[in-house]
């Protein structure tokens, strides 16, 4: 089974900052991490191969300095480990990235599963994983909890849904986004760690996996950031009064007259 | 202070400590209130490599010494004490097989004990031989092919959790000393039982029990090394392993010492955080000097002993001695700074405290460790004569 882990950096903070002008993430000064959510797709990728054999590359498109990530994935027990960086990659937007990822994988050849976190704590748009699938043309389930078995050129996964989960299976080669919920990522061990600094981690640029250079970075990036908010769950409250029969009197009349409303 | 680490021993000490504060401290108080044993972070150690950092590359370890044991234990310490006695004691029952193991005993044993799939347990105490090694009682009769054991080892660390004990017992009683020999016993042998699981002051989420042999009868290919080298066996082992007890001695000294920095900072009186109130402040600096000093000594204890040295009884004995004093005087002060809060169970400290006992105890009572210590002083002054 190979698998390709899909890596995002990450300033390792939670109050992302904005740049007013640009309305884009300020990343300087701010140390990077990997995207946690990538965390535990490491470390699924990881448990599949010592299941079923095979290989885990992890790939991530950045500066030269996600290198040191990178090698973190290694540390981890990732076999292998690619950089995309060039110039021409700067400014990319989701569509963009997801294009230049999958030139990159293009060139890395066969692969089985790729997996990516399900969103990144920076930009949390969940759309690069769905949009990668779509340009290598293979199916993807995303928020996925759990990977029931692979078997027969077939994945069974478990897809987490806001009011439990679905049950989705697809043929492979297949794209999977993962939730928190699927694994407890491990710590790394020595041996990898010793065998992680040695090794060596390829960048490739534009020319090195064809890119269209049209179609990556700021040119190839439809997105234009008008604004960014968080937005606005406004749900009415009230809050009831009196004693507790009371309340559970005014509410069960409340719900009732709810209730009958939305069936007659 | 620098201590001139290589890289990969700072690596190890990286990992055991994150190991240590992420997977050890959030269970810690709740393992030693019901005494669950850590199977769960020996799993983690495991998969970490770090179960082999003193077993030898060929038998699948990291080829380290001493030194890297040392440095684990002192790190998984300052969470738990307890917990880091899994580690610690099986290096303890698997370094005779390193030490005397012949090149068949290595290359089963040793690789299953590096990859942490089996733990190890040392088997010398018995309820009338403690600091008077000499008086074991167990016996092993040699039977053809096979030696029959009869006898019962107490407070034995790792018992019951391990798969291999390293046993002392009397094959010739006219002996005495010389009439021991060191046996390698596997968990499921036929006669082989045993006793309950003590309650204990502290490291209560290491497991201590009675290892029962009731003609246990096992292949004469376990011996280690000859008949009537078991008394050796053991003393070589302990010289060995007493820097890990200091280590851990140290790991709990320096936890203590971290809580108690932080509360002093958090805790107000009089309007003012009691780190302001010079009584405080000697005590965390007589706290700091102890403990750099007794760090001090160890890691020179390790590094004399991986670096080949013949003698070492005495180092050996001094860095146990000193470490474990230390630790019982951290951990009381680190309870006194916490004031009431201290003697309760919410609170880490207390805990500190009643880990840091064993160390004065166990591996030879500090007043044992001081006769070596004379003992080998007096020896040397009288062939300097």
């Amino acid at each position: 089974m190979n698998v390709i882990v899909c890596i995002k950096q990450v300033p390792a903070t939670n109050e992302v900052k904005i740049n007013k002008q640009t309305n884009t993430i300020i990343r300087e000064g701010i140390e990077s991490i990997i995207n946690p959510f990538d965390m535990y797709a490491v470390e699924e990728g990881i448990r599949i191969k010592e299941k079923l054999g095979g290989k885990v590359t992890a790939i991530s498109m950045g500066i030269p300095s996600v290198v040191d990530l990178l090698r973190e994935t290694l540390e981890l027990g990732v076999d292998d480990a690619v950089l995309l960086s060039d110039k021409a990659f700067a400014g990319a937007d989701t569509l963009a990235t997801a294009y230049t990822l999958s030139m990159g994988i293009k060139k890395l050849g066969k692969y089985d599963i790729i997996l990516c976190g399900k969103q990144a704590t920076d930009g949390d748009t969940a759309q690069v994983g769905p949009s990668l699938a779509e340009k290598l043309g293979i199916p993807h389930i995303t928020y996925v909890k759990r990977i029931e078995k692979i078997e027969d050129r077939k994945i069974r996964a478990q897809r987490m849904t806001e009011d439990g989960y679905e049950v989705i299976e697809t043929t492979l080669p297949a794209l999977l986004t993962v939730v928190k919920e699927i694994n407890e990522p491990r710590l790394p061990s020595i041996k990898n760690k010793l065998r992680a600094k040695k090794a060596h981690i390829p960048i490739w640029t534009a020319e090195d996996i064809n890119a269209d250079k049209r179609l990556t970075g700021l040119n190839g990036s439809p997105t234009k950031v008008v604004r960014t908010f968080v937005p606005d769950m406004k749900i009415d409250g009230e809050m009831v009064q009196g004693s507790p029969e009371e309340q559970a009197a005014y509410l069960v009349q409340k719900l009732c007259k709810l209730y009958f409303k939305k069936t007659s | 202070m620098e201590y001139f680490l290589t890289e990969e021993q700072e690596m190890i000490k990286d990992l055991a400590k994150r190991i240590a504060d992420e997977k050890i401290a959030p269970v810690a108080l709740e393992y030693d209130e019901k005494g669950i044993f850590p199977r769960d972070i020996v799993n983690i150690l495991a998969q970490s490599d770090l179960c082999g950092v003193y077993i030898p590359e060929e038998y699948g370890g990291l080829g380290g010494g001493i030194f890297e044991m040392a440095l684990v234990v002192e790190e998984l310490s300052r969470a738990c004490g307890g917990i880091a006695l899994a580690f610690a004691g099986t290096g303890l029952g698997i370094y005779p097989v390193i030490l005397f193991g012949n090149e068949q005993q290595k290359e089963k044993y040793l690789p299953d004990i590096a990859s942490g799939k089996k733990l190890a347990a040392f088997g010398l105490t018995e309820a009338d031989a403690g600091s008077d090694a000499a008086g074991i009682q167990t016996t092993a009769t040699k039977d053809g092919d096979y030696y029959i054991l009869n006898g019962t080892k107490q407070w034995i660390t790792n018992g019951g959790e391990a798969d291999i004990y390293t046993v002392i017992a009397a094959t010739d009683k006219t002996k005495g000393s010389r009439g021991f020999s060191a046996f390698i016993v596997e968990k499921d042998t036929p006669g082989f039982s045993f006793g309950k699981k003590e309650e204990k002051m502290g490291i209560r989420a290491s497991a201590t029990r009675e290892l029962i042999f009731e003609d246990c009868k096992i292949p004469k290919e376990n011996l280690l090394g000859r008949e009537g080298m078991g008394f050796i066996v053991a003393m070589k082992t302990l010289d060995r392993t007493r820097p890990g007890v200091a280590a851990q001695a140290v790991g709990i000294a320096q936890g203590a010492f971290d809580k108690a920095v932080k509360y002093s900072r958090e805790r107000h009186q009089f309007g003012q955080p009691i780190s302001s109130f010079q009584a405080i402040q000697h005590m965390l600096a007589d706290m700091a000097i102890q403990i750099e000093a007794a760090r001090a000594l160890v890691y020179a204890t390790c590094r004399t002993i991986d670096a080949g040295a013949k003698n070492f009884s005495k180092e050996s004995a001094m860095c146990k001695v000193f470490a474990s004093d230390v630790a019982m005087k951290v951990t009381t002060d680190a309870v006194q700074i916490f004031g009431g809060y201290g003697y309760m169970k919410e609170y880490p400290v207390e805990k500190m405290m009643r880990d840091a006992k064993i160390t004065q105890i166990y591996e030879g009572t500090n007043q044992i460790q001081r006769n070596i210590i004379a003992l080998e002083l007096i020896k040397a002054a009288s062939r300097s004569k």
